[in-house]
């Protein structure tokens, strides 16, 4: 393995090399900028065409179009795919034409209602935008945070608690307070992870899964005892207080609120931190190059662990975001896979925060716009997932697109540290 | 292999590690008697039915005396916990450690069932059928692992063969046949999984994430595209329970251990077959040096990529299997992700079970239990939450991990792709 042989020659020149080729792409140069975007823009666009077959195959009326003539099974294979991604493209950014009549007509409601997808796809997109940063600040530091998942129900156990149990402040502060309540809640849940790692080297993918399974559970127990509200059936916690509640900027059905604009902003510190600190730096040191980072006299240990805790914590505001701004409490696997899809999106927005927030706007209007083609095409949302693991295993094994499309190998090529949990 | 042994000896033996163990049964000896010992009324006592609901058998309950029981069995961790500070059980320390862990859970259960009435057998009986989909899948997490490719898709594979199964055994109307094709859709699961992490090298966690989402994804759309519509398509029937002539007649024993369905049968002689092919075997040999040091495989000639091909589809069919339990071996019907995480804990037990058949068995029963325990729980009124019970396995793992009862020893490549040179 390259990591491991990179000490016995020059430490110091090898750190330096892998950080700077790992980190921003050197600006001016038009070539490299379409080299990294070659293989997301292909994986996306081979993923919809698989997600276009897989339809094909699953749609009972082509098979029997098929019976009656080529062309007729040819015509009914493409209204098939027609219908679905149109459902899905119009379910995501809403109909052109719509927006035109509901600006001629003037009536706000209408209005509100034909622009209303587009801003739903931003709200899809706004916990994935967390999400997608834990996981590749992760990647850049070398631990893989697979405990997202979990790591988001902590952050939203801990901000509902905040939100509905403590009363009578004034928003400016509640707000803060019940969001960094949620980031805590993440950070907790990636400290231990990450101490356990550095400490007594037990794997973090293993731990953090595990840590994932327990923190469903205790939302669990949780839910149907002390947090639940006295006066439910259900098992949802008390609503948070308004004092609590992100803003939203439109009246109904807009459900668009502040935490998009909070996760840019946080996007743009993780940027600021991971490429413009000192923290930063030997945060990707360590994922660089553990060993020559230890040369070079960095804390390992310490890094490790605050990798892993601040993953954690970006997660946890993925949790905050979705009881502050959308669900206005804690209700039980309200998260459905997003920790799980953020891997998928850190990778295909090579683990920087720039490519994280167009993968997670990305993601979020595919996941919006497949409610859409649901009802529509009668297509299961699920597809979504099916189009994911597609995009991340192209994206995972970049020779399978290359053979695809018969690229050539780029030089600076770069991979996911790998780690296997024998050492 | 010889180096595993080795290094597990030195560790035994290391007197921190001694201590600890030594204070480990001091405190579970107190704990029975401040938790549970202290409690019991004099006089109060317990009664464990032995036969499991629905048997033939016809056997008086087992009564016994709660304080006495209790008060003995503290003793007994107690002075193990002595013994071991003041002298060392040395390498019998696990056994021990196993016997104090055995002491501990039954003084609970003495105290839980005072005064009232817990049928043992039943218990038992739940606990093994429970750990079935465990253990298979910490089999399948085993042959995989061993050969130097991580398998975290365990779950993925388990639940594509849930529905697999269920599906072709609705539409053919064979159990049979349900199981060969579920078992077939681990295997080309597996396949995936070894093409993008054997062939193409990628990340063997991602591709085993890529594997995970895809079985989600895809078992949810089948279900909710053709399963919903058409329940013809999702009720397939059940492997009926398989009492095997003369050995069920055995009191306590027979009912819980041969009254099963083929896949309690079949975890058994998977685990026998799979223990002493990998360890009696050139088989065996083979596959877990190349999981070991794959370059020195290599240099005697075994073919690394082709002998880890075989090891992750044996153990995606192996996988295939544990997932066709869920429906065409317990309710005969797919609901979404019903898997509900088992694929998780059988890696778990794989870890717990440092990576052998038959800790894997181990660990599978202890999580199995604790699962058949969390829903008597609220039947027998013992305040712990269920919820908490569901934990342990997750904080077992952790716990084992973190080298503090033991270290967990993975295979030394594990999760590290071969390049031929």
């Amino acid at each position: 393995m390259k990591t491991k042989d990179a000490p016995k020659l020059d430490a110091g020149k090898v750190l330096l090399e892998e950080v700077t080729t790992g980190g921003v792409k050197t600006p001016g140069k038009k070539r490299s900028l379409w080299r990294t975007l070659t293989v997301p823009l292909l994986a996306v666009i081979t993923g919809l065409i698989f997600g276009g077959i897989f339809i094909i195959l699953t749609t009972p009326e082509v098979y029997q179009a098929f019976g009656e003539s080529i062309g007729a099974g040819l015509k009914a294979a493409w209204d098939a795919v027609w219908t679905a991604y149109v459902a899905l493209f119009t379910g995501a950014i809403g109909s052109p034409a719509r927006w035109v009549s509901a600006i001629q007509s003037g009536d706000p409601l209408e209005i509100r209602r034909a622009f209303n997808p587009f801003l739903e796809s931003l709200v899809a997109s706004t916990p994935y935008i967390f999400g997608g940063l834990a996981v590749a600040l992760g990647f850049r530091s070398g631990v893989f945070n697979i405990g997202v998942e979990g790591q988001i129900f902590i952050g939203a156990i801990f901000s509902a608690f905040v939100g509905y149990s403590i009363t009578g402040l004034p928003g400016f502060i509640h707000i803060p307070l019940t969001f960094l309540a949620g980031a805590l809640g993440g950070l907790l849940w990636g400290y231990i992870p990450g101490w356990l790692k550095a400490k007594t080297g037990g794997h973090e993918v293993i731990n953090t899964i595990m840590m994932n399974y327990i923190a469903f559970r205790l939302s669990d127990f949780l839910l149907s005892g002390p947090m639940k509200a006295p006066n439910q059936f259900n098992p949802v916690s008390p609503p948070i207080q308004e004092t609590a509640m992100l803003p939203r900027f439109f009246g109904p059905p807009i459900r668009f609120h502040l935490g998009f604009f909070i996760a840019l902003a946080t996007a743009y510190l993780v940027y600021w931190l991971l490429f413009k600190t000192i923290w930063g730096f030997n945060l990707r040191s360590v994922g660089a190059n553990l060993f020559a980072a230890r040369y070079a006299g960095i804390n390992v240990t310490r890094y490790i662990i605050l990798a892993m805790s601040l993953s954690g914590a970006l997660a946890g505001m993925a949790g905050a975001n979705e009881v502050m701004g959308l669900n206005h409490n804690l209700a039980m696997a309200f998260s459905s896979g997003y920790g799980f899809d953020s891997i998928a999106l850190a990778l295909l927005g090579n683990n920087h925060p720039l490519g994280v927030v167009l993968a997670a706007l990305l993601f979020g209007t595919l996941r919006n716009g497949a409610t859409r083609m649901q009802v529509v095409a009668q297509i299961p949302i699920d597809i979504i997932s099916i189009l994911q693991a597609v995009i991340l295993m192209f994206i995972a094994a970049p020779a399978i697109i290359r053979t695809i499309y018969r690229l050539r190998v780029s030089p600076t090529e770069t991979t996911v540290v790998t780690t296997g949990w024998g050492r | 292999m010889a180096n595993v042994i080795t290094l597990k000896r030195i560790e035994t033996t290391s007197p921190t590690r001694q201590r600890v163990m030594g204070v480990l049964f001091l405190v579970l000896g107190l704990a029975i008697w401040f938790l549970f010992g202290r409690a019991a009324e004099p006089g109060t006592t317990a009664s464990f039915g032995l036969v499991p609901g629905g048997s033939q058998q016809n056997l008086p309950p087992w009564i016994v005396p709660v304080a006495p029981t209790l008060t003995f069995l503290a003793i007994v961790s107690v002075l193990a916990g002595g013994f071991q500070l003041a002298r060392g059980f040395k390498r019998w320390t696990n056994a021990v450690l196993g016997v104090v862990a055995f002491i501990f859970i039954f003084s609970f259960l003495v105290s839980a069932a005072a005064g009232k009435s817990l049928n043992l057998g039943g218990l038992l009986a739940t606990t093994l059928v429970k750990s079935v989909p465990l253990t298979l899948g910490a089999l399948a997490g085993i042959l995989s692992e061993r050969a130097g490719v991580v398998n975290i898709a365990i779950e993925g594979m388990m639940l594509v063969s849930a529905q697999v199964s269920c599906l072709i055994a609705s539409v053919t109307d064979s159990l049979w046949i349900g199981l060969f094709a579920g078992i077939l859709a681990g295997g080309v699961l597996a396949l995936l999984h070894g093409v993008l992490s054997i062939k193409y090298k990628t990340n063997q966690i991602i591709s085993g994430t890529v594997i995970n989402i895809l079985a989600t994804g895809l078992t949810s759309y089948v279900s909710a595209k053709f399963l919903q519509p058409n329940p013809e398509l999702n009720t397939s029937g059940i492997f009926k329970p398989w009492p095997i002539p003369g050995l069920v007649e055995i009191p306590v024993i027979g009912p819980i251990l041969f009254n099963n369905t083929i896949f309690v049968y079949a975890m058994f002689f998977f685990l026998i077959v799979l223990h002493l092919g990998l360890f009696y075997t050139r088989w065996g040999l083979r596959l877990r040096s190349v999981g070991e040091h794959p370059k020195a495989a290599d240099t005697l000639g075994i073919n690394v990529f082709r002998t880890r091909y075989m090891a992750v589809i044996l153990g995606g069919m192996m996988a295939g299997f544990a997932g066709a339990y869920f429906t065409i071996g317990s309710v005969g019907r797919f609901d979404e992700v019903m898997t509900a995480g088992r694929g998780y804990i059988a890696l778990a037990a794989m870890i717990f079970g440092n990576w052998m058949p038959f800790g894997a068995l181990g660990a599978g029963l202890l999580f199995g239990f604790a699962d058949a325990l969390a829903t008597r729980l609220t039947i027998l009124g013992i305040p712990i939450p269920s919820e908490i019970m569901l934990m342990i396995p997750y904080l077992a793992t952790m716990v084992v991990l973190a080298g503090v009862v033991g270290r967990a020893q993975a295979p030394a490549a594990d999760g590290v792709p071969y390049e031929k040179e």
